[in-house]
């Protein structure tokens, strides 16, 4: 991850906090979902929708119909449920649209993932009391906390004595 | 929900925690040993997934297994990397690292004070595959700076220079590396995280051979790669990670897995194709070594002192190059990036050349004359007869080994005992002459 400047009313959430943010959420709404199998959106939807995550997916893309056997909704207006995460893959500018978004159907964490930065979106979410991340996989992050990093010999920061 | 801090924990607690909590299924406090090829799948859509590397799991042992993964998070912590890659030997672990990066038509700028068998990889097989090597004097970083051409794909160094000693200026080389948009590889076996952790001073890749002081015990072969998590392989120079992989469906390691991308590559394309993997067995083993490595060093490293310093008094003995006395060219670099000392391992001559050197191992009674360093016990080797053989004398000579070097790696035996064989040796080797 490249260095970036630190951001006024927003500090990275550490790796606990990030662990405490997946575990009390249920649904993941992806923004900028990719039905190309090449595309990094397709390949995290891939590990979402495994029996690796306890996690109810919901794709957002106005230009397809279905990605993975999943239906494509047209904006996080559409879709049938309030989702936890709005986990975005779009361009760094069509981030504080996406972020307005968000906050207007009630998300409680505004994601955007590896290479995705923008200070304006980050202020925003944080301000209308969303978590934020930014610059993070949510499937590496997943992974750091159930085991699927440690098993490809990552180092997940976990010391523990407990069975689970 | 079990109680989970943000403390950052100290080098002893990961050095017996890391990588290793309790066996979710049955409890065991140590780490299982997996002793398994190959893992049933819980269906066919978990298998292709898992091959396709779109969820994490193990598969085949050649690509992972339980015991390998709790050395590699160990490991990693300990070196402060991002993650690590267990190969089969540490020469493997220099294999899979530089061949990750550096393919046909590639070069690589080494430092020319190289274990031999380093040189010859570098020099034969990866010459062989169309990479080149220029071999430099590590101890001047603008040498490195003017040996990169427009195809280098990373800098190479030892942290302590096998056999001669000589310490890296590493966050020097790290400079003159990033500077040009490289990666710094280096070899720090004879350092151990215990001493130095190059991540901490700007390397990017470091690799171990298992088989010395990490396993300290002499039994096993095993390498390892660690990476920082913190190049950029996005800039352009690195296509291998910016254009798409055919036979992980189009994939980019880089804009699929970020800063994850090196190790999971290494894994998922080196290791795949090499095969190199390492031991379930050894990796129990190395995660024992690894429990008692920070004590094992304060031992090595006190014994090696004094030993060297006995040596250096001794008018029997022409010289000791160990970067710990005080009289050391390396001295002010070992101060700095091994400020717990330099090592166990080191060299000194007997004046004579080659016959004296000899005889001196011929009457060693307790200390054992063999290829290897970092062992609990005291080593001993003449390397101009044996690791560095296969070197041309100009490349004996540009490696700084001369023919009446002897090197010593410093066991845990009682020092007493260490110097009473030594000195006994010494005689018989005069008195012989």
């Amino acid at each position: 991850m490249a260095e970036r400047a630190s951001i006024d009313g927003w500090t990275p959430p550490s790796p606990n906090q990030r662990r405490a943010i997946l575990d009390r959420s249920k649904s993941v709404a992806i923004v900028g979902a990719s039905s190309n199998p090449a595309r990094a959106s397709n390949f995290v939807i891939t590990y979402l929708l495994s029996s690796s995550a306890d996690l109810d997916i919901y794709l957002v893309n106005p230009r397809e119909e279905e990605i993975l056997g999943q239906p494509a909704f047209g904006s996080l207006d559409d879709l049938p449920v309030v989702p936890d995460i709005v986990d975005v893959f779009r361009r760094s500018e069509d981030l504080p649209a996406i972020a307005e978004e968000a906050i207007g159907v009630g998300a409680s964490v505004f994601w955007a993932q590896l290479g995705i930065w923008s200070p304006p979106a980050a202020r925003m979410a944080a301000a209308a009391g969303l978590d934020v991340v930014m610059d993070r996989c949510i499937k590496i992050e997943h992974a750091r906390f159930h085991g699927g990093l440690h098993l490809a010999g990552f180092d997940t920061g976990v010391i523990s004595a407990r069975r689970r | 929900m079990e109680p989970q801090t943000d403390r950052e924990w100290g080098f002893r607690t990961r050095a017996l925690h890391a990588g290793a909590r309790p066996d979710p299924t049955t409890g065991a406090r140590a780490t299982p040993i997996f002793q398994t090829t190959s893992y049933v799948f819980e269906d066919t859509d978990d298998a292709a997934d898992l091959f396709a590397l779109q969820k994490y799991g193990m598969i085949y042992t050649r690509l992972g297994n339980p015991t390998v993964s709790a050395f590699e998070e160990r490991i990693a912590s300990l070196e402060s990397g991002i993650g690590a890659v267990a190969a089969a030997s540490g020469h493997s672990a220099e294999f899979l690292a530089i061949t990750a990066l550096a393919g046909a038509g590639d070069h690589i700028v080494s430092s020319s004070h190289l274990y031999g068998g380093t040189i010859t990889m570098f020099s034969n097989t990866l010459a062989n595959f169309g990479i080149e090597t220029t071999f430099v004097d590590p101890t001047d970083p603008e040498a490195f700076a003017a040996a990169i051409t427009p195809n280098t794909k990373v800098m190479f160094t030892e942290t302590i220079g096998n056999p001669s000693g000589a310490i890296a200026d590493i966050e020097a080389l790290a400079d003159v590396a990033h500077a040009h948009g490289l990666p710094l590889a280096i070899d720090s076996t004879f350092a151990t995280p215990a001493l130095c952790r190059p991540i901490e001073w700007g390397a990017d890749i470091v690799i171990h051979s298992a088989t010395k002081f990490i396993g300290g015990h002499g039994t096993s072969l095993g390498g390892v790669v660690v990476e920082a998590g913190k190049f950029d392989w996005g800039s352009g120079r690195f296509p291998k990670f910016t254009e798409p992989v055919p036979s992980y469906n189009d994939l980019r390691w880089w804009d699929n897995f970020g800063e994850y991308a090196y190790c999971t590559k290494l894994r998922a394309e080196q290791l795949r194709d090499v095969g190199a993997a390492m031991a379930p067995l050894n990796a129990f083993l190395f995660l024992q070594g690894l429990e008692t490595l920070d004590y094992r060093m304060v031992g090595h490293v006190a014994n090696a002192e004094a030993v060297a310093q006995w040596l250096d008094s001794d008018p029997r003995v022409a010289w000791v190059h160990y970067a710990g006395l005080p009289d050391s060219p390396h001295r002010e670099l070992a101060a700095k990036y091994l400020p717990a000392g330099a090592g166990a391992i080191f060299t000194f001559g007997l004046g004579g050349g080659r016959e004296t050197g000899s005889r001196f191992i011929e009457n060693l009674q307790m200390i054992s004359h063999l290829a290897n360093v970092g062992d609990a016990k005291t080593l001993v080797l003449h390397p101009a007869s044996t690791t560095h053989s296969q070197l041309s004398d100009e490349q004996l000579a540009a490696a700084g080994v001369g023919a009446d070097m002897i090197r010593l790696s410093v066991g845990l035996e009682d020092l007493d005992d260490i110097i009473f064989d030594l000195d006994q040796a010494l005689t018989g080797a005069q008195e012989s002459s």
